[in-house]
């Protein structure tokens, strides 16, 4: 599915990935750990394609097509999702109405039908419906005035929609409360199927818990330092990534 | 739901540079002779059939005119305008005052047709709810071609007519309201306008009348080397209300073109007006070559105690665009209302605004103002909020917003808030700002392309505005926004 | 309107007399006088057409022109010395001008703080000093009707140096002290080189009754990294027309904060013209100004940010009682090439009488995409629900509202670094709100 070869990447002359791999297979659920710094939300921006990165070396396979040389927006009809850390907010567009309009951009580059009204707000309901999401909220500007719980749950509602075939995580338990983190997890692990794959990205534990993870990484100054299964999270949880800094440092 | 999916096929189907209405109709017109002179307007005045007293007040305007300097204030430059190098009356030669559909010369109709204006009742009729119905006064150059639904208005009581017959028809109300508002010797173009308007629409709504439809004019300038010189008169009278659009297009042409309207709105004690416009004229080609002058004075006047006015406007079109749609506050308790997107894309320029003059007691006004600049486009905000002396307790809420997009483009805030009453309250607020990589970023990971995301936010920057067009417009003038900034991504 | 070539009023007749039969006597090569008085009297007097001048119409408002001053002698310098009060609290290194002239007595050139030169402008005029050629740094300054009146007249001044860190502040002490009306111009310049820092007090007095015609000029070029703070108070009598400008080019990577606090004279405008020459540039200029009984006070202001990566604060606080008048005209222009910008003006006036009135005009004018330009602009009375609140607290009315004044006075105020300076400035606000109770 995923294939991240050699990836060397940095933004404004400082290095933050250095020579990273990490290979995702389908149907897998990949979480990757570090601590602050270790370039997780750099990986997650540089998959989706945001320009502020320069990649200096390696690529980035998705079912084997380049994700290098393709803009954000062919890069998300390719199937590629990122749930964000912090969901932007645009003023004056109603949720639905940019909700639509992604869907059907997507559904057009892959060169399907558009669909119609009833059947899109069909589809939504029934989405807003499972992650709890009250209809007046998608009729507000999106994002805008929306609390960090909200706007998380929007970022699930439009991976439900979209139906992704690669989705990534970036830190979605941040500023969550444990409900609000029960909701989302749900929705998540509602999606999870044998042709979809999921790179959760997240500091702590805690997340793992709700969405069981298949296989762990650790990220230390940009790069995969271990692999294992779900028990080296709670590894993690109980010794810390001072280990891994000790281990750097010798 | 707004049509953001239309819009952005809109944007894919149309090329940089192509106006939709750039056409031009083959029809023979009879002209006045070329510029200006007394004896013009005598033609004019003769070719409309009006009353001694109307010559003579076109007379009095002209004397005036030719002692007033153009205004240079605006931030707007242009070549100088050869006053008598322009045709000031151009009619069909067939049938200039058709009684009926039948007598229009089928290219106008045809024209009517390709601009989407319905003209025929009964198309209108077919499959359209009857509230959603509009009236329309067709004006082709210098006459009124065609008035819709005149019979049905008329049982309400409403005349919607061509000033030119409301002259004949209803002088008493037209000698008392025109000129009433803008005065004869306001400024040079609405001077100019006073002595050679040739037509444009008369509307009354009597007391306590809920005008049963919505009433729009469509003004189409088709000769060249002709001026367009329009004047509306629209009275509210005690307890009515009424909603007016109007609509501009022009064939694409290498010369500038100069139009120069008066609109005059008078809303008597409880009467509400709301006027809309989308004002689409041909803006020019790319290199700033061709394209209207648009020279507009529109001016409302709340006379009566608890009246309303409301403009709301959408700019994409003209090469200049030079017009402050205001309100003077004048009756207790009354409201102006100031919407306003505008658009400026290639070499256009925009100086446009408002003024809310507060006179009476508690007074209120509100202005919403979004300038979007693209390409090498010049866009000014200028508004004035005033409060006199005895304007107790007036209340003004301001805000204007500008969008820049490109490097290559302008875009200014020029507000004068004047207070002289120590009750009043003003408050007024204003950004630039651009569309941020950040939001660009996120639309395009969720698949939509540079263009679509453009268009997308713009559309959410101008919803406040588009919010208070009638439905139909404001699908419109979406539409009409995403195509005016095609081009100007990338 | 029609047009029309307006007479000359028997103010600008004079003007050209004082001008003709000064200007041999004026030091300097007077080329640059010559071309900037014919500029000025090309226009004449600026009225309300003219755009910039359009609520201080100084056509209307100067009918009579003052004489400009003799150099006072020693004892009457003194005594006018002694009797200004203007930040007087305020430990500073003291650089007077009585009517218009630099009293070079009362500096000790001997005994100047290290990295600090001054140098008397007339004598500098007189034998063509090399700094001259750095007066009227900012371009734009030379178009001014007010300016140029005072390139044309200036008499005297100093032209100051700052070459490195300067503690002490320098306290440009303006008197003007005759008991019948007359002229000044005086032009200041403050030369802050790269890396230094410094903080200049100016303050304006003048005798109240008479039609005194103070218009004086002070110019910066401050460098790069450099770090100026300006306070300076306006506490003309109450008859005068004082005109002012300051003109500052400020280089990148420097603070520059300047002040103005308005209290006095009959008709006053204050001009500020900013220019951002390098980038990341932090500029801040604030306004706080009372008027009262039948006072007209304008600002008027003009920042340009002429390199990307600056930002740009200014704060105005108009407090207006009576029937004065008060104007507020700010300008943020931001080229093409000024990526980056960060510029945000806010003018705020209150009302306290019926009577007042308050012109605003906050102007964007904006050539660059990737900015953040905003202005706001607010205007009424004071807020009735807090005034009840203090009232029901047991506040009589007066101070209720002296209280709120402060308050709305006080957030223009806080920026001053000098805490000396900051507690007299809110002294002068304390003491204008007893005089009206």
């Amino acid at each position: 599915m995923l294939e991240i070869k050699n990836l060397v990447v940095q933004i404004e002359d400082k290095r933050i990935l250095n020579g990273l791999n990490l290979t995702v297979n389908k149907g897998e659920v990949a979480a990757i750990m570090g601590p602050n710094g270790s370039g997780k939300s750099t990986l997650s921006y540089v998959i989706a394609g945001k320009e502020d990165y320069e990649v200096l070396d390696g690529e980035i396979l998705l079912d084997g097509q380049n994700l290098l040389e393709m803009e954000p927006d062919q890069r998300a009809a390719a199937g590629v999702f990122l749930a964000f850390q912090y969901p932007l907010e645009i003023p004056g567009v109603a949720s639905m109405t940019f909700l639509k309009a992604t869907l059907n951009a997507q559904r057009k580059a892959r060169g399907q039908e558009e669909l119609t009204t009833p059947d899109f707000i069909k589809r939504v309901n029934a989405a807003a419906q499972q992650l709890e999401i009250p209809k007046d909220m998608l009729k507000r500007a999106l994002n805008v005035g929306f609390s960090g719980g909200e706007k998380k749950r929007m970022e699930i509602l439009q991976m439900a929609l979209l139906q992704p075939s690669f989705c990534i995580l970036d830190e979605t338990d941040s500023g969550l409360d444990i409900d609000a983190l029960r909701i989302v997890s749900e929705g998540v692990n509602a999606l999870r199927s044998p042709d979809r794959a999921f790179l959760v990205i997240t500091h702590y534990q805690r997340l793992l818990n709700h969405i069981v993870p298949d296989t762990v990484h650790v990220m230390h100054a940009g790069r995969i330092v271990k692999t294992g299964g779900k028990e080296l999270a709670l590894e993690l949880e109980a010794n810390g990534y001072a280990d891994y800094r000790e281990s750097e440092a010798a | 739901m707004p049509a953001v999916q239309e819009t952005i096929d809109q944007v894919r189907l149309i090329d940089v540079d192509q106006y939709k209405y750039g056409f031009e109709t083959e029809v023979e017109m009879e002209k006045s002779p070329k510029g200006l002179s007394e004896d013009v307007i005598r033609f004019i005045s003769a070719k409309k059939g009006e009353p001694e007293w109307m010559l003579q007040w076109r007379l009095d305007a002209y004397k005036r005119w030719l002692t007033m300097k153009e205004p240079d204030w605006a931030r707007v430059s242009y070549d100088k305008i050869d006053y008598n190098d322009i045709y000031y009356y151009a009619a069909p030669k067939k049938n200039p005052a058709p009684k009926s559909l039948d007598e229009v010369d089928p290219e106008i109709l045809k024209t009517y047709e390709k601009l989407g204006i319905p003209l025929r009742e009964q198309e209108i009729l077919a499959g359209v709810e009857p509230e959603r119905r509009v009236a329309v006064d067709a004006v082709f150059d210098s006459v009124s071609v065609a008035t819709t639904f005149k019979e049905e208005l008329a049982k309400a009581g409403v005349i919607f007519m061509p000033i030119s017959e409301a002259i004949r028809e209803y002088p008493d109300l037209v000698r008392q309201y025109l000129g009433s508002v803008v005065p004869v010797t306001d400024n040079f173009f609405a001077t100019l306008n006073s002595a050679v308007f040739t037509d444009g629409s008369f509307v009354y709504i009597p007391p306590g009348v809920r005008c049963p439809m919505e009433l729009s004019t469509y003004f189409r300038i088709n000769e060249k080397n002709t001026g367009q010189f329009e004047r509306t008169l629209i009275i509210a009278d005690k307890g009515s209300y009424v909603s007016y659009l109007e609509g501009c297009t022009a064939p694409k042409r290498d010369e500038n073109q100069l139009h120069a309207a008066v609109v005059e709105l008078i809303a008597l004690d409880d009467a509400e007006i709301k006027y809309s416009t989308v004002q689409n004229w041909y803006p020019g080609d790319a290199e700033g070559r061709g394209g209207i002058y648009n020279f507009v004075t529109k001016r409302g006047d709340c006379r009566g105690r608890n009246s309303v006015i409301t403009w709301t406007q959408v700019e994409t079109g003209s090469a200049i665009t030079w017009k402050y749609p205001s309100c003077i506050l004048r009756g207790d308790n009354s409201r102006g209302e100031f919407y306003s997107i505008a658009v400026s894309n290639g070499m256009q320029q925009v100086d446009s605004g408002t003024k809310m003059i507060h006179l009476g007691k508690n007074t209120t006004s509100r202005i919403i103002s979004k300038g979007i600049a693209a390409g090498r486009s010049e866009n000014t905000y200028r508004g004035l909020v005033s409060a006199h002396r005895k304007a107790t307790g007036a209340r003004n809420f301001t805000n204007c917003d500008s969008l820049l997009i490109g490097n290559q483009c302008g875009a200014h805030t020029v507000p004068y808030i004047e207070s002289k009453n120590a009750t009043a309250v003003f408050e007024h607020e204003a950004t630039t700002s651009k569309i941020s990589e950040d939001q660009m970023f996120y639309c395009q990971q969720r698949g939509l392309s540079e263009e679509e995301a453009t268009a997308l936010i713009v559309n959410g920057f101008v919803k406040d505005v588009l919010q208070q067009l009638p439905m139909e417009f404001a699908v419109e003038a979406q539409k009409l926004i995403s195509i005016s900034l095609e081009g100007s991504v990338g | 309107m029609a047009d029309v070539t307006l007479m000359k009023t028997p103010a600008e007749t004079a003007l050209v007399q004082a001008f003709e039969s000064a200007k041999t006597a004026l030091p300097g090569n007077g080329e640059s006088r010559a071309q900037a008085f014919e500029q000025f009297n090309a226009r004449g007097l600026p009225h309300r057409r003219v755009e910039e001048f359009k609520y201080t119409d100084l056509r209307a408002l100067l009918r009579e022109v003052a004489p400009f001053a003799a150099a006072p002698s020693a004892d009457e310098a003194k005594a006018a010395l002694a009797g200004a009060k203007a930040l007087a609290g305020v430990e500073a290194l003291q650089v007077p001008f009585v009517n218009g002239h630099f009293m070079r007595e009362a500096v000790d050139f001997h005994a100047l703080p290290e990295n600090l030169e001054i140098v008397p402008l007339a004598e500098a005029l007189a034998n063509g000093h090399e700094w001259l050629s750095r007066l009227s740094p900012v371009p734009w300054a030379n178009d001014n009707p007010v300016y140029q009146l005072n390139t044309s007249f200036m008499a005297d001044g100093v032209m100051i140096r700052v070459a490195g860190p300067v503690e002490t502040p320098v306290h440009l002490r303006f008197v003007t002290a005759a008991s019948s009306a007359i002229a000044t111009a005086t032009r200041v310049l403050v030369v802050v080189e790269e890396g230094a820092s410094v903080t200049l007090l100016e303050t304006h007095e003048s005798t109240d009754g008479a039609n005194h015609q103070p218009n004086d000029v002070v110019e910066m070029i401050a460098g790069d990294r450099t770090n100026v703070q300006h306070v300076r108070v306006n506490a003309e009598g109450d008859k005068a027309l004082a005109l002012s400008t300051l003109a500052a080019k400020i280089g990148g990577e420097a603070v520059f904060n300047s002040i103005n606090v308005t209290a006095g004279a009959a008709t006053s405008r204050h001009q500020v013209f900013a220019l951002l020459n390098g980038e990341n540039t932090h500029l801040r200029v604030n306004g706080a100004t009372m008027l009262k009984g039948s006072q007209h006070g304008d600002s008027t202001l003009v920042v340009e940010h002429g390199a990307p990566h600056c930002e740009s604060r200014e704060l105005f606080k108009t407090v207006i009682d009576n029937e004065a008048t008060g104007v507020f005209q700010g300008k943020i222009i931001v080229p093409h090439h000024a990526q980056k910008t960060d510029g945000r003006m806010m003018s705020a006036a209150l009302l306290l009488e019926e009577g007042g009135s308050m012109n605003n005009k906050p102007e964007l004018e904006i050539f660059a995409d990737d900015v953040q330009c905003a202005h706001g602009a607010t205007c009424g009375q004071l807020d009735e629900d807090l005034l009840f609140y203090l009232m029901a607290r047991g506040l009589p009315k007066k101070e209720a509202e002296s209280l709120l004044v402060q308050a709305f006075l006080g957030e223009a105020l806080e920026f001053v670094e000098n805490d000396a300076a900051r507690e007299a400035l809110v002294g002068t606000v304390e003491s204008w709100l007893k005089a009206r109770s």
